[in-house]
């Protein structure tokens, strides 16, 4: 019997192509039915590979993939009621769109009529009726990519899994088809597996953000926690957005600690209940760049700052509504203020000024 | 470039309002480089040579019953392709023109058939995969008459009679196998494996997936090894000489006219093999358009 639910269970999931090494390393993951799962992480972290064996074109080396309760390691893409949009669409080239769209019914054996039926349904629902009896290079990348979800969505799939996307498109559209997705997955109601290395595309579709790098998983959770509160240095820095510092834990008093660095007094951290720190340890905290309030020497700092580090400004950079402020305030790490537009043009900074960046001592988050 | 050249000229004449400076950057319209003309005079002599000589045969073919072995053209009928489809002193013309089309075409289905599943073979590696492909193209460098007396002698060591639909035709796939593994090889490097897997993603059986997919996908170059494997085989001589038995192929059959026939006979067959491999080449090249424009216009519709 098998279930309609799309929801995805990874059980120690690995993959080895030369037996030695692991392109997939132990991962487990949970994925509810009807969720938008982005994996995410840099070239050769293992994203496609996870994807590729859920969809059922490699096999694991070792682990279970359960999807609706049901173990499909071994079974064919159509048994499992997955489909996969390959990065490059892979659209037949020899068919139009409605038969490229209608292939899946027709090696199913439907009547040639029942199926072109279908396929025109389909095709309306993706907004391509008056492009059906185009060849795919007569497309689009924006609409090829309509018709190879369309191919997929016939299926009637309960997971559907996306191999980045949206990386042949051009800036613009790829919002605009980002928006899409999203839509069409609200319509269908199945799960999404989509695989990016963008993290703007992470977070603005997904329910649930994997993190991973060399074939494991680094943090899995709600786009707003993974972004807010990364787990560690790697996530912090991937997802981007944060400043990242290090230091030793100098002393530790109550509720927060203080981090020795090239502030008179130290930086002061709250200490949170998820970590354990001991005076020596070397410890790494993010704060994030939006969070960073720069003020000109001998002023007074905001309220809720004990940590001001003088710093020297870079470069400068206007992105509209913030601006970005490049800070060498730390010797080895990038550190970077993003200043509201109004705030900096209030009273704007020159490269070469001595400025202290300092935020509230409650926003610094450390790191595992 | 071109385009970047051809361009300046226009901007600049419209800053200046002096067109005449334009001239030694680029040609005026119509105007050629002096280079194009000694290209062109070269190739016009290239042609001349390929077909000059063929072109005399096929003149004076059309003699009347007057009509010798060299210039001047005496009169002009169709006499010589009567005698040659007539006279039995000519020589087996329509047999070895029989047979020659019939060993064509088996020759063209294997060559297709082997050579797409020798692709469908090297699409990944394999143990021992750069020996059978040396050992493949080894065929193809071996002497052709060398070849033929071998599968000849080979098929009297074993007791077997040659004739042009068994020895003959190993000879010739000998020959026509590597082509078309080789042109195959070139054709399926512009095969996409991700239709395949997407093919498959979509519930396509392997049977499937090469019916719908790879073979309609790679007709065009499909039709370019059929033409290869017929071409060759029409024309094959080397390896048929020692190894067609007791009936000539056509090739076989116009070497041993040459030997007795002093008539524009010879000159009449030679025009009419040529429109035969003119009208295979026609047909093939015409398929290929087909199938593209099959897909075009079922695009437009």
């Amino acid at each position: 019997m098998k279930s309609d639910r799309g929801d995805i269970e990874l059980a120690g999931v690995c993959k080895s192509f030369d037996g030695a090494t692991y392109v997939v390393d132990g991962v487990n993951l949970k994925i509810a039915d009807g969720a938008y799962c982005c994996f995410i992480g840099p070239s050769g972290c293992g994203k496609t590979t996870i994807l590729r064996m859920i969809a059922g074109h490699e096999d694991p080396t070792a682990g279970e993939i359960v999807i609706g309760g049901q173990n499909v390691v071994g079974l064919a893409p159509v048994q499992r009621r997955t489909a996969m949009m390959f990065q490059s669409y892979a659209l037949f080239p020899h068919l139009t769109v409605r038969d490229n769209i209608a292939f899946a019914l027709r090696v199913r054996g439907m009547s040639k009529a029942d199926r072109l039926r279908a396929a025109d349904a389909m095709i309306e629902k993706v907004r391509l009726t008056q492009f059906a009896d185009r060849l795919p290079a007569q497309l689009s990348g924006g609409q090829q990519q309509r018709v190879a979800l369309a191919r997929a969505a016939i299926t009637e799939p309960r997971v559907l899994l996306l191999d980045e996307p949206l990386s042949a498109l051009d800036e613009q559209l790829r919002v605009q088809m980002r928006q899409e997705l999203r839509r069409m997955q609200q319509d269908l109601g199945i799960t999404f597996i989509h695989v990016t290395h963008t993290q703007l595309e992470a977070i603005a579709l997904a329910d649930l953000v994997v993190v991973m790098e060399q074939g494991r998983i680094k943090q899995a959770g709600a786009a707003r926690d993974v972004y807010a509160h990364p787990h560690d240095r790697y996530v912090a820095e991937f997802m981007g957005g944060q400043n990242v510092l290090s230091g030793l834990v100098e002393k530790v008093n109550g509720s927060t600690f203080t981090l020795a660095q090239a502030a008179p007094d130290g930086i002061e951290v709250p200490l949170q209940a998820r970590s354990t720190v001991s005076v020596g340890d070397k410890i790494d905290i993010a704060v994030r760049r939006d969070d960073v309030a720069l003020v000109r020497p001998g002023r007074e700092l905001p309220p809720g700052c004990t940590t001001s580090l003088p710093s020297r400004v870079l470069a400068i950079e206007y992105q509209g509504y913030f601006v970005k402020v490049m800070l060498d305030t730390v010797p080895d790490d990038a550190f970077v203020a993003y200043v509201p537009e109004k705030v900096f043009f209030a009273d704007p900074f020159t490269v070469g000024d001595v400025v202290m960046a300092t935020w509230a001592t409650g926003s610094a988050l450390p790191l595992a | 470039m071109s385009a970047i050249l051809a361009d300046m000229p226009k901007t600049d004449a419209s800053k200046t309002g002096a067109p005449a400076t334009t001239k030694a950057i680029a040609p005026s319209k119509g105007g050629r480089p002096w280079t194009f003309y000694v290209l062109a005079t070269l190739f016009v002599f290239y042609v001349i040579a390929l077909y000059g000589p063929m072109f005399c045969i096929y003149v004076l073919s059309f003699q009347d019953i007057r009509g010798g072995l060299v210039f001047p053209m005496k009169g002009h009928s169709l006499h010589w392709f009567v005698d040659l489809f007539t006279q039995v002193r000519t020589g087996d013309v329509k047999g070895s023109f029989d047979r020659s089309i019939k060993l064509a075409v088996i020759v063209t289905v294997i060559t297709v058939v082997v050579s797409f599943l020798a692709g469908l073979g090297f699409r990944k590696r394999f143990r021992g995969d750069t020996v059978v492909f040396y050992m493949m193209i080894g065929s193809l460098v071996a002497p052709g008459l060398v070849l033929g007396l071998g599968t000849g002698l080979l098929f009297q060591a074993l007791g077997l009679n040659a004739s042009w639909y068994t020895s003959a035709l190993g000879a010739q796939l000998s020959w026509t196998l590597p082509f078309g593994v080789l042109v195959m090889f070139a054709v399926m490097s512009r095969f996409n494996h991700v239709w395949e897997e997407a093919a498959y993603d979509l519930g396509a059986s392997r049977w499937q997936s090469i019916r719908l997919v790879m073979i309609p996908v790679l007709a065009p170059g499909l039709v370019a090894v059929a033409l290869f494997g017929f071409t060759l085989s029409y024309d094959e001589f080397a390896r048929s000489l020692q190894t067609a038995g007791s009936l000539n192929t056509l090739p076989l059959e116009i070497w041993s006219m040459t030997l007795n026939v002093t008539s524009p006979s010879l000159y009449a067959l030679g025009t009419v093999t040529t429109i035969v491999s003119f009208i295979v080449i026609g047909a093939s090249l015409g398929s290929i358009v087909l199938i593209q424009k099959k897909r075009g216009s079922s695009a437009k519709g």
